[in-house]
């Protein structure tokens, strides 16, 4: 990729609302190669979509979230992408991971209640034929994700005016 | 508001409390920041474009070595030059990124903020008489502390036209038989300009003809955007003859810690320890830990700190010149420095103005010095939505000034 669009990326990542303008600014290019570029990493799937990132404990609805430790059986040929596949489809899965050591696959699942996760996994999860075991961890708080805290707290304490 | 004069005085025997004062201390000019500094107190509807450090917090790496040598009871004096293992680590980090080498045995002295190390300097080569050449507009320290010390500062103006980059001929006009020594600020506060190794050369030259000592300050040596830092010591036959003052405030935002050195001639650096040892002791172990793991780990961050800088420092070049103020293309540090002069206004009303109407606070170009009438300081060192939103009222404020 080139460092037109590595350097894209890191400022959309930070703040996906900077139009092709301000990019441009930043980074001493022309407005126009930016928009190029931004448009070529949107085709390329690069870019998958602009979302914003909820602070869950700020929302009232309930929500419970567990990561699940996946042991499987590989499918001759297909390793693990097909398992991953059938696991990944289903909406309550928030993400999967393939992951080294003692487990296979990381699954975050999200449901209404324990009780829905505990179910989604007793009854979708271990049912799948070439799952082996699981091991069910529910997340009690989110402090960081993705790179960004969520705690609020004043971060200028700077004097107003200083040499 | 009571008037200084208006106030009751207490009944005391002694005299005026001010007559006590020794005529150094009782004379010298409260800063010029101050003012703006006392206008902008308390007000929290403020956008500031004043502040003259960075907005990163120091990385937590360097906070957390700092906490944890805490905990095992790290709170004792350290030698009076600093920790040996920092002056080691300062040694190589000026080696590997300037290329001037000093002998951390003695030649690196570790100070309580760049701003002891320009003080130490200042009180170790002065004797009353002496003038000291200082290029303007430049950080607002270097004069009071020559005059405390009985030394007259001569200000030698740097112009917009130029970059603010120093011209010789400036210099030798200012030049007189009691000219001892030369204080170089750049990368600049607070015209952001900066100072090649073509631009260093006939400065260099000039320096030894006159046999001339240096200090150069080159606390935002690591900010420098597009070009590499050229650091006088490395010039060459500069290195016996410079002071070099340097810190931990810009470059690894730890301004609060106040951690900077000084290095130079044994004979130099000696004379400061000197002063040093008898005023301060050392500077304080927890600031020396924290330096020491921001010179072993901290560079990677302070490059990403650095691009950030740039990025925000072209959003308000390119605004100020939308907006109608010339403004040069400053090089290095945190600050733009425009003009105002197309307002019609002094810097001093144009700052006023701008706090009192539409709360924004920057600081008048002539509290730095000759050359700096005109100009207003702006540090880009904040939020783009501060910048775009600082940048937007001040050219509303153009705006209604120029229609008038």
């Amino acid at each position: 990729m080139s460092e037109l669009k590595t350097k894209i990326l890191e400022l959309l990542k930070e703040d996906a609302r900077r139009s092709a303008e301000l990019i441009a600014t930043m980074l001493d290019a022309e407005a126009s190669a930016v928009s190029q570029a931004i448009a070529e990493l949107e085709q390329e799937h690069v870019i998958v979509k602009y979302a914003a990132v909820v602070n869950p404990s700020k929302i009232d609805e309930e929500k419970v979230t567990a990561l699940i430790e996946v042991q499987i059986t590989p499918e001759r040929g297909r390793g693990f992408e097909g398992i991953a596949e059938r696991i990944y489809q289903y909406p309550e899965v928030q993400s999967v991971y393939l992951m080294s050591g003692a487990y296979d696959l990381l699954v975050e699942v999200q449901g209404k209640t324990l009780n829905e996760v505990a179910s989604f996994v007793s009854s979708k999860l271990s049912t799948i034929d070439a799952v082996l075991s699981t091991k069910t961890f529910f997340i009690l708080k989110k402090y960081k994700q993705d790179g960004i805290i969520f705690e609020e707290r004043e971060d200028d304490h700077r004097l107003l005016v200083s040499p | 508001m009571i008037k200084e004069e208006e106030k009751p005085q207490p009944q005391t025997s002694l005299r005026s409390m001010r007559d006590y004062l020794a005529p150094g201390a009782r004379d010298m000019k409260p800063s010029g920041i101050r003012r703006f500094f006392d206008l902008a107190a308390g007000r929290k509807d403020i956008i500031t474009l004043g502040v003259g450090e960075p907005d990163f917090v120091t990385p937590w790496h360097v906070r957390d070595a700092c906490i944890y040598s805490l905990e095992r009871g790290k709170t004792q004096y350290t030698s009076n030059a600093g920790m040996p293992e920092l002056r080691e680590a300062i040694g190589q980090y000026l080696n590997d990124s300037f290329q001037v080498k000093y002998n951390p045995a003695d030649e690196i002295l570790v100070t309580v903020g760049g701003s002891e190390a320009i003080d130490l300097a200042l009180r170790a080569l002065i004797t009353p008489g002496d003038e000291i050449l200082v290029p303007e507009p430049c950080y607002i320290t270097y004069s009071p502390i020559t005059t405390l010390s009985g030394g007259v500062a001569v200000g030698v103006e740097t112009f917009a036209e130029d970059n603010f980059k120093l011209r010789v001929e400036s210099l030798q006009a200012a030049l007189t038989p009691r000219s001892k020594v030369l204080i170089l600020c750049y990368p600049s506060n607070p015209t952001g300009g900066i100072m090649t190794y073509e631009d260093w050369l006939p400065i260099a030259k000039f320096a030894e003809e006159n046999d001339l000592i240096v200090i150069s300050d080159e606390i935002y040596a690591e900010l420098t955007y597009g070009m590499k830092h050229v650091s006088f010591a490395a010039m060459p036959g500069m290195k016996e003859r410079t002071i070099l003052v340097s810190g931990f405030s810009k470059a690894f935002a730890m301004t609060g810690w106040r951690m900077g050195y000084a290095c130079g001639h044994p004979e130099l650096i000696g004379a400061m320890l000197k002063i040093h040892q008898y005023t301060i002791m050392c500077a304080p172990i927890m600031g020396q830990i924290a330096a020491l793991e921001a010179l072993r780990n901290g560079l990677e961050e302070k490059d990403r700190m650095v691009e950030s800088y740039n990025q925000r420092r072209r959003i308000v070049v390119q605004g100020f010149r939308q907006i109608g103020l010339e403004c040069h293309e400053p090089q290095g540090a945190f600050y733009a420095f425009p003009s105002v002069k197309s307002t019609g206004l002094t810097s001093e009303e144009f700052a006023t103005r701008l706090l009192q109407e539409y709360s924004v606070a920057a600081v008048p170009g002539d509290v730095f010095g000759k050359g700096g009438e005109g100009h207003l300081r702006c540090s880009y060192a904040s939020s783009i939505a501060n910048l775009t939103e600082a940048i937007d009222r001040i050219g509303q404020f153009v705006q209604k000034l120029k229609a008038n």
